[in-house]
C-alpha cells in the first residue's frame, strides 16, 4: 500500500477514536442539566469523565498535528478555509476544559453555575460544528486551483452539513447517555438508561437519513457497506439500551461512532478535500501529501508509539471502572 | 492594520500568554514529583501536605496551559496557510511527534495522579507524576526543535517546483544545534520560573509565620531552586548568544543595537538616548563583553547591523533585514535582568534563614513576594527576544513573515479573532490568577489522609479521595 494511502487511514483512525471518545464526553456535558438535578448529581456526572477527557482531547491534538504532518496542504486549507467554526470549536473546548478543572474551587452557587453552561455550551458547539465540518469536507467546497477555500463563511451552513451537524450531536448524546448507565449507579443509572431510550428514535432516523443522503449522492460500494454496518450497530445499540445491557449498549454505540466516521472518509478517499469550483482542483492523498521521507519517518513513530499510547490509556479506563454513586462524591469543594 | 498585522498580533498574544503556564507547568511538575518522593520515602506528613499544596497550585495552572495549548496547535493552519503549506513536510513532523509522545503522556498520567491517590499503589501513584512530569519536558523538546529549525534550517532541501521545504534528515532536525542550547537554557528557566512561585507563596506565609514546618523549607526550596537553575540559565544562555551569532548574526547586533562592526565590543547595560541606540546620551558600558557572549573572545569582532544588512541585501535582494532593534536591544537586557534580580532575591531570603532564622523584614518580605514575577517576564522577553530579532523571516533565510499569512482568510476574520481570543484571555487571566491567590492564600492542608489503595475486596463504598 502506498504511504500517503497508509496515512489517510491513520487520520481516519485518529479521527474515528476522537468521536469515540471524546463523543461520550461531549454526550455527559450535554447531559448535565438533563440528568444532574442537584450539584451533587452534576458532580457525579463530571466525575464519570474527570480522570480521562484530557487523554481523549488530545486525540483531536494529535490529528491535527498529524495532518499537519502527513498532509500540509490539507491542513493549511481546512483549518485557514474553515475558519470562524474552528475557532469557535477552540473558545469551546478552552472554556470546557477550564470548567471542568474550575468548577469546584467555589462553593457560590452562582460560579458553578457559569461553568456549567461552559460544560453545556463548550460540549453542544463542538459536538455540532464537528458534524458540520465533515459534511462540508464530503460534500466539496469551493477551492481553487490554488488549494484556497474561496467560499465564505455561509458556504458551510448547507442543509447536508446542518443534517450532519444535528447526526453527530445525537449520536453523542446517546453514546454519552449510554456510557452514564454503565458508570454509575443508582438513581442516575436508571435515568441514564431512560434517557438513551428517548434519543434514540430521532438520533436512528438523523443517522440513517445522514448516510443515507451521503451515499446516494457519493455512491462508494465500501461506504454503503460501512454505512449499513453502522445502521445495524446503531441499531443493536437501541435495543441494547432498551433491555439494560448497558456494556453491550455502549460497545454499539461506540461501534456507530467509528463505523459511521470510517464511512465518510471511505467515501472521501482519495479525494480528502473534494472541490465544487469549476477550475479548482481538489485535494487528494497525493496532491496534499508530504514526502515519502517524512511520511515514513512518522510511520515509523506511529508503528513503534501507537500500541503504548493505546495500552495505557486502556489501562487508566481498567483502573477508572469502578461505577459512582451520589454517595461517593465527598461533600465540599476541593 | 492589516491582516498580516493581525495575524502577528494574535500569534504573539496566544503564544506569550501559553508560555506563562507552560513553565510554572514544566519546572513544577518535577518539583512536586520531588516532594511527593520525599513523603514516600520518609512517610513525614510535612512533605505530603507540602505535595497536595504545590501540586494544587500545579493543576489550576496546567489547565490552563492545556486550553491554551490547543490555540497554538491549531493557528498555524487558521493565520498562517501559507507558511504551513511552505514548512508542513519538516515541521509538521516534531508537532504530530510532541502530540503522540508527550501531550498523550502527560494527560493521561495526569488523570491518573489526581484521581489515582486510592486507586493506586503509592509507588506506582508516585510514578504516575514523574512520568507527567517527563511528558512535559518530551514536549518542550519537540517544539523547541520546530522552532530551531525556524531559526536555523537544517536537513532539508527546497523543492523549487512545489515551493516547498522538504525534509531530507529527521535526525539533523531532532539534533540542530539550534535545539540543544535552547532546550537546557528554556528548561533551565522553567525551574527558575517554579522556584519563584515557591519563594513568593512561602515568604508570603512566613511572614504571618503561618504553617512554618511547611513553608520554610519551601522557601528554601524555591531559593535554592533559582539558584541552581539560574546558574544554569546563565552558562547555556551564552552558549546559546555563541550560536545565535554563527547563526543569526543579525539578531546578535540587534540584541546590542551595534551598528557598526566592532573589535572588541562592549556590552551596555542601558543606554538613555532615541530608542534604538542609535544615538547616545549616556550608558554604562562593561568592556569586551559582547565579544565574550557572540566568540568566546574578549577580544573578538562582532559584525554590525549595517555591514549584515548590505551582506544580507546582497545575499538575499534587496529588502530590509533588520529587526525592529528597540524591541530586540530591551527584551534582551530585560530577561537577563529579571533573571538575574531574582536570583539575588533567592540568595537574600536563603541569607535570611540561616541557622533556623526566620525572614522578618519588611521589604524583603516585598521583594520576594514580588520575585514571582520576575522569571515569568524574563521568559516572555527571551521569546519576544528570539522572535523578534528573527524578523522579517518566519524560517531564516528563506521564508519572509510577510509571505506567511493565510490568502484565505479575510481581514475582518482575523480582526474577529484576536479581539475575541484576547478577551477571552484577558477575562481567564482574572479569573485564573483569583484562584491561584485563593488557593496560595489558603495554605497547607492541615490533616491529611494518605489515601492509600487498601486492599479490601469490596471498595464499592468508600467515597472518592478525589472529586471535581
Ligand atoms: C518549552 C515548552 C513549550 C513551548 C515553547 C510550547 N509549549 Fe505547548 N505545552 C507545553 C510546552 C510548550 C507543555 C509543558 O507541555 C504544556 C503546558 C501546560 C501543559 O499542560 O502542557 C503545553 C500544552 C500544549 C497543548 C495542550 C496539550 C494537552 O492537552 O495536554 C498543545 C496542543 C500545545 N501545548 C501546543 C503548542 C504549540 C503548537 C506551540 C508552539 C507555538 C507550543 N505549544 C509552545
Ligand atoms: C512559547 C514560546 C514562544 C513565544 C513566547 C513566542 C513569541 C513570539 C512572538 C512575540 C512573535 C512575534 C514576533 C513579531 O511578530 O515580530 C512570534 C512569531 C512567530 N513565532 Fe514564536 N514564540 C514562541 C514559540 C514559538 C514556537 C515554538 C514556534 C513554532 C513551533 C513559533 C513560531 C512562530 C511563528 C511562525 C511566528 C511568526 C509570526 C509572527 O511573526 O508573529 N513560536 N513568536
Ligand atoms: C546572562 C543571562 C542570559 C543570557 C546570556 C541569555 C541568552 C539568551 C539568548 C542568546 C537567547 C536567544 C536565542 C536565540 O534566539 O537563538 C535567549 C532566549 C531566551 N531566554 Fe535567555 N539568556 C539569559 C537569561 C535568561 C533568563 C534569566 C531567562 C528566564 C528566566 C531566560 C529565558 C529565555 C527564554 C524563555 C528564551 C526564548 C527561548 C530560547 O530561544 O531559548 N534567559 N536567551
Amino acid at each position: 500500500m502506498e504511504l500517503t494511502t497508509v496515512w489517510f487511514i491513520l487520520i481516519a483512525v485518529l479521527w474515528c477514536g476522537y468521536f469515540l471518545l471524546e463523543g461520550f464526553d461531549f454526550g455527559v456535558g450535554m447531559l448535565l442539566p438533563v440528568l444532574g438535578r442537584d450539584d451533587r448529581e452534576r458532580r457525579l456526572l463530571i466525575n464519570t469523565i474527570g480522570p480521562v477527557w484530557d487523554g481523549n482531547e488530545v486525540w483531536l491534538l494529535v490529528a491535527g498535528g498529524a495532518t499537519f504532518a502527513a498532509f500540509p496542504e490539507w491542513y493549511a486549507t481546512l483549518f485557514s478555509g474553515f475558519y470562524l467554526p474552528l475557532l469557535l470549536i477552540l473558545v469551546a473546548l478552552i472554556l470546557r476544559g477550564l470548567a471542568f478543572e474550575y468548577r469546584g474551587k467555589s462553593d457560590s452557587p452562582q460560579w458553578k453555575r457559569y461553568w456549567d453552561w461552559a460544560i453545556i455550551g463548550g460540549s453542544i458547539v463542538p459536538a455540532v460544528l464537528w458534524g458540520v465540518a465533515f459534511g462540508n469536507i464530503v460534500r466539496g467546497v469551493p477551492i481553487s486551483a490554488e488549494h484556497e477555500y474561496v467560499g465564505g463563511f455561509f458556504n458551510l451552513l448547507n442543509p447536508y452539513a446542518l443534517v450532519g451537524g444535528l447526526t453527530t450531536t445525537g449520536l453523542f448524546l446517546l453514546h454519552g447517555a449510554v456510557f452514564l448507565a454503565l458508570k454509575t449507579d443508582g438513581e442516575i443509572r436508571a435515568r441514564a438508561g431512560a434517557v438513551a431510550v428517548r434519543v434514540a428514535v430521532p438520533t436512528v432516523v438523523l443517522a440513517a437519513g445522514f448516510l443515507l443522503w451521503t451515499q446516494l449522492t457519493h455512491s462508494d460500494a465500501w461506504g454503503w457497506v460501512l454505512s449499513g454496518a453502522a445502521a445495524a450497530a446503531l441499531i443493536s445499540g437501541v435495543l441494547a439500551a432498551r433491555a439494560r445491557r448497558e456494556g453491550w449498549a455502549f460497545i454499539c454505540t461506540g461501534a456507530t461512532i467509528v463505523l459511521a466516521v470510517a464511512a465518510l472518509f471511505v467515501t472521501l478517499f482519495p479525494d480528502v478535500m473534494p472541490t465544487t469550483l469549476a477550475g479548482g482542483d481538489s485535494l487528494t492523498t497525493t496532491n496534499a501529501a508530504s514526502t515519502p521521507y517524512t511520511l515514513k519517518v512518522m510511520t515509523w513513530v506511529a508503528v513503534c508509539f501507537t500500541p503504548i499510547v493505546l495500552a495505557y490509556q486502556a489501562w487508566t479506563y481498567w483502573v477508572f471502572r469502578r461505577r459512582l454513586r451520589v454517595e461517593h462524591i465527598p461533600a465540599g469543594g476541593h | 492594520m492589516d491582516k498580516l498585522d493581525l495575524a502577528r498580533w494574535q500569534f504573539a498574544i496566544t503564544t506569550v500568554y501559553h508560555f506563562i503556564f507552560v513553565p510554572i507547568t514544566i519546572g513544577l511538575s518535577a518539583l512536586v514529583a520531588g516532594l511527593q518522593t520525599a513523603w514516600v520515602r520518609t512517610g513525614k506528613e510535612q512533605y505530603l501536605r507540602a505535595t497536595k499544596f504545590w501540586g494544587k497550585l500545579f493543576l489550576i495552572n496546567f489547565a490552563m496551559g492545556v486550553v491554551t495549548g490547543i490555540v497554538q496547535e491549531f493557528q498555524f493552519g487558521m493565520n498562517w496557510s501559507a507558511y504551513s503549506r511552505f514548512v508542513g513536510d519538516i515541521f509538521g513532523a516534531p508537532l504530530a511527534i510532541e502530540g503522540l509522545l508527550a501531550f498523550f503522556l502527560e494527560s493521561t498520567f495526569l488523570g491518573l495522579w489526581i484521581f489515582g491517590w486510592d486507586r493506586l499503589p503509592k509507588r506506582v501513584h508516585l510514578a504516575t507524576i514523574w512520568i507527567a512530569s517527563i511528558g512535559t519536558m518530551l514536549s518542550a523538546y519537540f517544539i523547541l526543535a520546530a522552532n530551531s529549525w525556524m531559526q536555523h534550517p537544517v536537513g532539508y532541501t527546497m523543492n523549487a517546483a512545489r515551493g516547498r521545504a522538504e525534509l531530507t534528515d529527521i535526525a539533523a532536525v531532532l539534533t540542530n544545534s539550534t535545539a540543544l542550547v535552547t532546550f537546557p537554557h528554556t528548561i533551565a528557566a522553567c525551574f527558575l520560573t517554579a522556584g519563584a512561585l515557591l519563594l513568593a507563596v512561602s515568604a508570603w506565609h512566613l511572614r504571618r509565620r503561618n504553617q512554618i514546618e511547611v513553608f520554610r523549607p519551601g522557601l528554601k526550596l524555591g531559593a535554592w531552586v533559582i539558584l541552581i537553575s539560574g546558574v544554569a540559565v546563565l552558562i547555556t544562555g551564552d552558549l546559546q548568544a555563541r550560536v545565535m551569532t554563527e547563526q543569526q548574526p543579525m539578531k546578535m547586533a540587534a540584541a546590542e543595537a551595534l551598528y557598526d562592526t566592532s573589535k572588541p565590543a562592549s556590552f551596555s547595560i542601558f543606554t538613555i538616548g532615541s530608542l534604538d541606540g542609535r544615538d547616545e546620551v549616556y550608558s554604562v558600558r562593561i568592556p569586551s563583553l559582547l565579544s565574550f557572549m557572540a566568540t568566546a573572545d574578549p577580544q573578538g569582532e562582532v559584525e554590525g547591523i549595517n555591514d549584515l544588512q548590505q551582506q544580507y541585501a546582497a545575499k538575499y535582494g534587496s529588502g530590509d533585514y533588520v529587526p525592529y532593534v528597540p524591541v530586540t536591544y530591551w527584551s534582551f537586557r530585560l530577561m537577563i535582568g529579571f533573571g538575574v534580580l531574582a536570583m539575588a532575591i533567592a540568595a537574600l531570603a536563603l541569607w535570611s534563614t540561616r541557622k533556623g532564622r526566620l525572614p522578618g523584614g519588611r521589604w524583603l518580605w516585598i521583594a520576594a513576594v514580588s520575585t514571582v514575577a520576575m522569571p515569568l517576564l524574563a521568559n516572555s522577553f527571551g521569546w519576544i527576544f528570539t522572535e523578534v530579532g528573527r524578523q522579517p523571516w518566519t524560517v531564516f533565510g528563506m521564508f519572509k513573515t510577510a509571505d506567511s499569512v493565510s490568502p484565505s482568510v479575510a481581514t475582518s476574520q482575523a480582526a474577529f479573532s484576536v479581539v475575541l481570543l484576547t478577551l477571552l484571555y484577558g477575562g481567564l487571566a482574572v479569573i485564573e490568577l483569583m484562584l491561584m491567590l485563593r488557593y496560595a492564600r489558603a495554605g497547607a492542608p492541615e490533616n491529611v489522609v494518605p489515601g492509600e489503595e487498601d486492599d479490601a475486596e469490596d471498595d464499592s463504598d468508600r467515597p472518592l479521595a478525589f472529586a471535581y
